[in-house]
């Protein structure tokens, strides 16, 4: 284990950025969200939740994915080159980083997304234990330890320093890179501020949430359920919950026409949108309520069932803090496990 | 069979030296013969520009066909995996992209990528078997596949009976070939149908259900415990056969069809065309009729 003072960590992530490309939560407007490392970013390590999770750094909002030329009438198709060099995230925290396991289920079962793969390859995950977990998280539910992020190398704040230990090959590699900023320390701090944080962890209100009921074999009853019918109608359809999720792959391909040949790309798309089922025939969800079931279905039956019972939500909390009509998957889990009760 | 084992992440692109061909990169193919089959039916020969086939296929398998900056859709293969030199498409005037596609000329390039989904089990439970083949309109295109495949194979399938109809004797497509080949194989027997009465058609007028039904009770085509139904056509019509084929006591188990919703990667990853906990571009587009029943309906 070894620690740096806070103070320190612009010339850590200095270091870091000599060899590596390196990505960070970053302050721009008011808002926290990954970003690529300058000198002169505003760096955030003290906001506990970027407002969009740090999957696009895996899995970008927007990524070309070729590029074809007509020319004397013959086409040509130019792939985009993938991520041949190493970068690190730094500050992931467990919930997202568990997200990338969920999109790993997806992006590396066959056959592979090797845009996807050469960014897993390149990547190298520094995780930030969480210090104050606030209201809206329930990782505890998913099994997450916000304590104990599993990564590359973890760390933890504590009192003005940042503790940090190497977990995995990758980790040992970087650790050794930045060796002259480190000191060497014991682990009694960090295993006091783990059994701190756990505490609160404890308290937290929706950490007790049950997810009993909820599993790849309950399809047609959790479906047919009346319980939709009113939950959904708060619903805009505005699609915020899919793009601040850390787990929502869905995605979209796109061309745009450069003038100079047409770009490929694929962006984020939603299942809350009308248009996303849309056919020449018809349209097979054409209700708001079948896509706000098939959002939360999709996360708590269906990807439950083909992935071994690995939920595809981590309990971040996004979603509750930002559905502008306070929906989320909280009150859908609650509205389920009350109706049980009664 | 070649399908699954089919690894897209293997074959190196020759554009760049270490790049690994991910499946959403297309490869471009040439059409190399265009048949008017019907009004807004054309059937499309794709080759590689070098000649030859883009890939291997097994019938009931899809491809994406896209025109550069109109966009991408999912067509059957029709053509059967027999066939070794070329592969077809019969693509309905539908919308913009097919729009376009109708517009090309032979000699026009277009990207294809592929081949995607499951594939009628031609190989394993339809070996033996006695097939009824019962389409509506352009849902002949992936079935002709699989019916190619028999006849190339003919030896490995018992009686075969092909149902078939449109709005119009117009609207049928493959028309030549079910005359000069289906219809001359031995084993082999085609019924067709129209809608409605038309002046210089001599065969059977009626929707393609009460034609089944009328078949069946007549004892012309028998639906046995030996026998395999496929199905492809308008949903409307999948519903009116299925209670046709139900009455006459045939078990869901005995019945395949495809299905269609949106796709845009093809390979299980982008949402789409989730239903349930199945992805029919990657679980489908073939499935038993009792496996649909397990579905949410949503399709
Ligand atoms: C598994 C499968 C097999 C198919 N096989 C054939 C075939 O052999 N022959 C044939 O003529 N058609 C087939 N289709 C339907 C074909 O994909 C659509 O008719 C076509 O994409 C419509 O495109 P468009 O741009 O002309 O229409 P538009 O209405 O302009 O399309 C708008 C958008 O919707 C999409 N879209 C529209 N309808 C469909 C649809 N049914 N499925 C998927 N995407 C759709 C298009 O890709 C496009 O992006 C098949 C569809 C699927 C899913
Ligand atoms: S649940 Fe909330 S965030 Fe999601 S689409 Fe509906 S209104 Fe928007
Ligand atoms: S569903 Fe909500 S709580 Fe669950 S991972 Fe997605 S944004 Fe977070
Ligand atoms: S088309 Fe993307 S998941 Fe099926």
């Amino acid at each position: 284990m070894y620690k740096i003072a806070k103070e320190n960590l612009a010339s850590l992530f200095a270091l870091i950025h000599e060899t590596n490309e390196l990505y960070l939560p970053v302050q721009v407007a008011g808002q926290t969200n990954f970003a690529a490392w300058s000198e002169d970013a505003c760096v955030d390590l003290d906001t506990l939740k970027t407002v969009k999770s740090p999957k696009d750094v895996f899995f970008p909002q927007s990524e070309t994915l070729y590029t074809c030329n007509k020319e004397d009438n013959k086409l040509r198709i130019t792939p985009e080159a993938l991520v041949d060099a190493p970068f690190v995230v730094f500050g992931m925290k467990a919930c997202d980083i568990k997200g990338i396991e969920v999109l790993d289920r997806v992006f590396l079962s066959d056959p592979v997304d090797s845009f996807y793969a050469a960014r897993r390859e390149h990547g190298i995950i520094v995780a930030l234990a969480c210090h104050e977990p606030e209201e809206s998280c329930f990782c505890k539910v998913f099994g997450v330890d916000c304590t104990e992020p599993a990564a590359d190398v973890a760390t933890w704040m504590i009192e003005g320093e940042l503790y940090w230990k190497a977990l995995t090959e990758k980790g040992e590699k970087l650790t050794e890179a930045v060796k002259s900023l480190l000191t060497e320390t014991c682990e009694a701090k960090v295993e006091a501020e783990k059994s701190a944080v756990k505490e609160i962890v404890e308290k937290l209100p929706y950490s007790n949430l049950s997810l009993e009921g909820w599993n790849g074999d309950v399809l047609t009853e959790k479906f047919n359920d009346e319980l939709w019918n009113e939950l959904y109608k708060p619903c805009l359809a505005c699609g915020t919950c899919t793009f601040v999720c850390p787990t929502c792959q869905c995605y979209d391909i796109k061309d745009y026409n450069t003038g100079n040949g047409v770009q490929r790309y694929r962006c984020w798309d939603s299942c809350m949108y009308s248009d996303f089922t849309m056919m020449a025939h018809g349209n097979n969800r054409n209700s708001q309520m079948q896509r706000f079931r098939q959002r939360f279905m999709h996360k708590l039956v269906y990807f439950p069932a083909n992935n071994d019972g690995m939920y595809s939500c981590v309990g971040c909390g996004r979603c509750v803090d930002k559905c502008p009509a306070s929906l989320n998957i909280v009150k859908v889990i609650k509205a389920f496990s009350e109706k049980g009760d009664k | 069979m070649s399908n699954h084992e089919h690894n897209h992440g293997e074959h190196e692109c020759t554009c760049f030296p270490g790049f690994k061909h991910d499946t959403l990169i297309p490869m471009v193919g040439v059409i190399t013969d265009i048949r008017e089959e019907t009004p807004d039916v054309k059937t499309f020969r794709v080759n590689a520009p070098e000649g030859g086939k883009l890939f291997e296929h097994m019938p009931g398998q899809c491809a994406m066909l896209c025109v550069p900056g109109v966009s991408e859709g999912m067509f059957s293969i029709t053509s059967s995996p027999t066939n070794k030199e070329y592969q077809e498409f019969s693509i309905k005037r539908c919308g913009m992209l097919t729009e376009m596609l109708h517009s090309l000329e032979v000699g026009s390039e277009i990207t294809v990528r592929g081949p995607y989904g499951n594939n009628f089990p031609v190989d394993t439970v339809l070996k033996g078997k006695d097939l009824v083949f019962i389409a509506g309109g352009i849902g002949l295109a992936p079935l002709r596949s699989v019916i190619n495949y028999v006849i190339d194979n003919r030896a490995d399938y018992g009686k075969v009976d092909i149902i078939y109809g449109s709005r119009s004797a117009d609207d049928l497509v493959q028309l030549k070939e079910i005359r000069e080949v289906w219809m001359n194989t031995p084993g082999i027997n085609v019924h067709l149908t129209i809608d409605r009465e038309q002046e210089g058609w001599e065969g059977h007028v009626g929707f393609v259900p009460t034609f089944v039904k009328e078949l069946g009770e007549a004892g012309q085509v028998e639906f046995g415990i030996n026998t395999i139904s496929l199905i492809c056509g308008p949903p409307i019509m999948i519903k009116f056969v299925l209670g046709a084929l139900s009455d006459m006591g045939v078990s869901k188990t005995q019945i395949y069809t495809t299905l269609e919703l949106r796709m845009k990667c093809g390979v299980g990853k982008c949402g789409r065309c989730n239903i349930g906990s199945k992805y029919v571009c990657k679980d489908g587009p073939v499935f038993r009729f009792d496996e649909i029943d397990e579905l949410p309906p949503e399709y």
